[in-house]
């Protein structure tokens, strides 16, 4: 087998592997910031919640409308930003934190959804909602991904100044604007819309994986936010190349295979990235003299 | 007629008045916790252009107060007038501002925003701007630290460039709650220094502090405070030996056995 066979020959014969690559830089666009975005506000967790949480609007659309990519996408949306929407309330009319109101809300819809699921489907139509297909990359698919991806990133510049003031000096921001919990939500309509858009390759527990994994990773290697940001889609990209790749040649499903080589990445980023890596900091060196 | 601008004839800007302090009134406030009271009572004026301090022994509702005055505080009873009130009028700086220090961003970036009133989510640095915020970096003395991340800062430095970000907002009304708290003798003296010219400028400012000698050298007006209002007006006659006696005597939890407070049921 040559390097060629190896690395290139797969995309190059079969278009589903190139379309799930299209689909995988496009996701990886929108996702990856907001990755960052959620690692530096100590929201890591909350896109899992969230990957949870859409699970039910996915299962109903399916329920109703069978193994199709829109009425899935929809539901799954309604879903999370329901439940972005139900925690924020009630972290906000009560002393709840958010944190406990969204656990709440996002179990209540998992176990709402795993029952539709049970109900309405066979074991391997679990399997695809949960770990996602690179076949079913088709032109809606394709659309629907770099559709939020631009809507993400227009959204991401539009709310940006606000955002990084949000994340900084909440109360600073709330005594000049009352632009915060505005920015906040919306922000979650993008994790979710994200999420969303990626559980068609991915799988909806999986495609949380793209979003933080290379945010993690990204840490060790840069400080200012831009270069988080574009470090963190580089590794993205390159977690999924690589991933459809072991996915092809080794015959698994993709969104573990890319999850797990983003995981990889995060592996070595901790081990030997140059901010604050594990190892680098072992290596003693030399100081200035002022 | 707004009191800011009696005799100017310039025209208001969108943000804010650019100089002249507010009025201040405070009217029979009450904020309670849990049903007891964190300042009980208190009522009293403030001039444009006044230089207040507040002192009074911890938990004596002085953060309490400074919260109410921005706004944040939901009060029991009473009411606060801040006359002329528009966005951009008070500027306050909490007592352990809730930075999140590990967040990437610069010290020009973090003390841009105090421009926020101006130029909003949207509006760009124009020309005028970077000069300004040069300006408020040079007035701190934080030259040579734009670039610098905030996670990189000593604690004085950060207050710094705190005190550089409220110079930017401009604002009329500037509330302080213990800005010299754990902060080095040079840089206490520098920010009193930048409190005075303030003050000068006609802004009313109004500082939560523990050094009492400090106050006495700087601040004309004091509010001694513990709970109940015990004195306010001079800084000499506030800080007599008495009233600093009856502060004292506050006790600091709270009464569980108390009844209902009879000047409560008026407001």
């Amino acid at each position: 087998m040559t390097l060629h066979d190896l690395l290139i020959g797969p995309f190059a014969e079969f278009s589903f592997m190139r379309r799930a690559l299209a689909g995988i830089v496009a996701l990886s666009a929108g996702a990856s910031p907001i990755g960052v975005l959620l690692m530096l506000r100590r929201m890591s967790l909350t896109g899992d919640a969230m990957a949870h949480a859409i699970l039910p609007g996915a299962a109903a659309g399916f329920l109703v409308a069978g193994l199709d990519l829109l009425p899935m996408a929809a539901g799954g949306l309604v879903a999370g930003l329901v439940v972005a929407l139900l925690s924020g309330l009630v972290s906000r009319a009560t002393p709840l934190k958010e944190d406990a109101s969204l656990a709440s809300f996002y179990l209540i819809s998992l176990a709402l959804g795993v029952t539709l699921v049970s109900i309405g489907g066979s074991n391997v139509d679990l399997m695809h909602v949960l770990f996602g297909s690179v076949l079913a990359m088709d032109d809606q698919a394709l659309v629907l991904i770099a559709g939020v991806a631009t809507v993400s990133l227009v959204a991401l510049a539009v709310i940006y100044r606000p955002l990084v003031i949000e994340c900084v000096d909440p109360g600073f921001l709330a005594t000049v604007s009352r632009l915060g919990p505005v920015v906040h939500l919306t922000f979650l309509g993008l994790v979710v819309l994200n999420l969303v858009a990626g559980y068609q390759a991915l799988g909806t527990l999986l495609s949380v994986g793209l979003m933080m994994l290379p945010a993690a990773a990204a840490r060790f290697w840069a400080r200012s936010l831009g270069r988080l940001m574009l470090v963190a889609f580089a590794a993205a990209v390159i977690s999924g190349f690589c991933g459809l790749l072991v996915s092809y040649h080794l015959g698994l499903p993709s969104g573990p295979a890319i999850v797990l080589v983003a995981g990889v990445g995060y592996g070595v980023s901790l081990a030997l990235g140059p901010v604050d890596g594990v190892l680098t900091g072992l290596v003693r060196r030399r100081h200035r003299a002022a | 007629m707004s009191l800011a601008l009696i005799g100017s004839s310039t025209p208001v800007p969108a943000a804010g008045p650019r100089t002249g302090g507010v009025r201040v009134l405070l009217e029979n406030v009450t904020v309670a916790f849990d049903g007891h009271p964190a300042i009980h009572h208190l009522t009293g004026e403030l001039q444009p252009g006044a230089l207040l301090a507040v002192v009074g022994p911890n938990g004596a509702g002085k953060s309490t107060l400074l919260r109410a005055l921005a706004g944040r505080q939901r009060l029991a009873s009473g009411r606060i007038g801040i006359e002329p009130r528009r966005r951009g009028t008070v500027a306050y700086l909490p007592q352990q501002a809730q930075i999140d220090r590990s967040f990437p961003i610069g010290v020009r970036d973090l003390v841009s925003s105090g421009l926020w009133g101006r130029i909003g989510a949207f509006g760009g640095l124009g020309r005028r701007e970077r000069v300004e915020v040069e300006r408020a970096l040079g007035a701190v003395g934080l030259e040579g630290f734009e670039a610098r991340g905030i996670g990189t800062l000593s604690g004085g430095q950060l207050q710094r460039a705190l005190f550089a970000r409220l110079i930017l907002q401009d604002a009329p009304l500037i509330l302080l709650d213990e800005p010299f708290a754990a902060i080095d003798q040079r840089t206490v003296r520098d920010l009193m220094e930048l409190i005075g010219r303030w003050h000068g400028e006609g802004r009313t400012v109004v500082a939560v502090l523990h050094d009492l000698e400090q106050v006495r050298s700087h601040f004309p007006e004091t509010l001694l405070l513990a709970r109940e209002p015990i004195a306010w007006g001079a800084t000499r006659e506030v800080l007599a030996s008495e009233n600093l006696l009856r502060a004292r005597a506050m006790t600091e939890a709270f009464d569980d056995a108390a009844g209902l407070c009879a000047l409560g049921a008026t407001a």
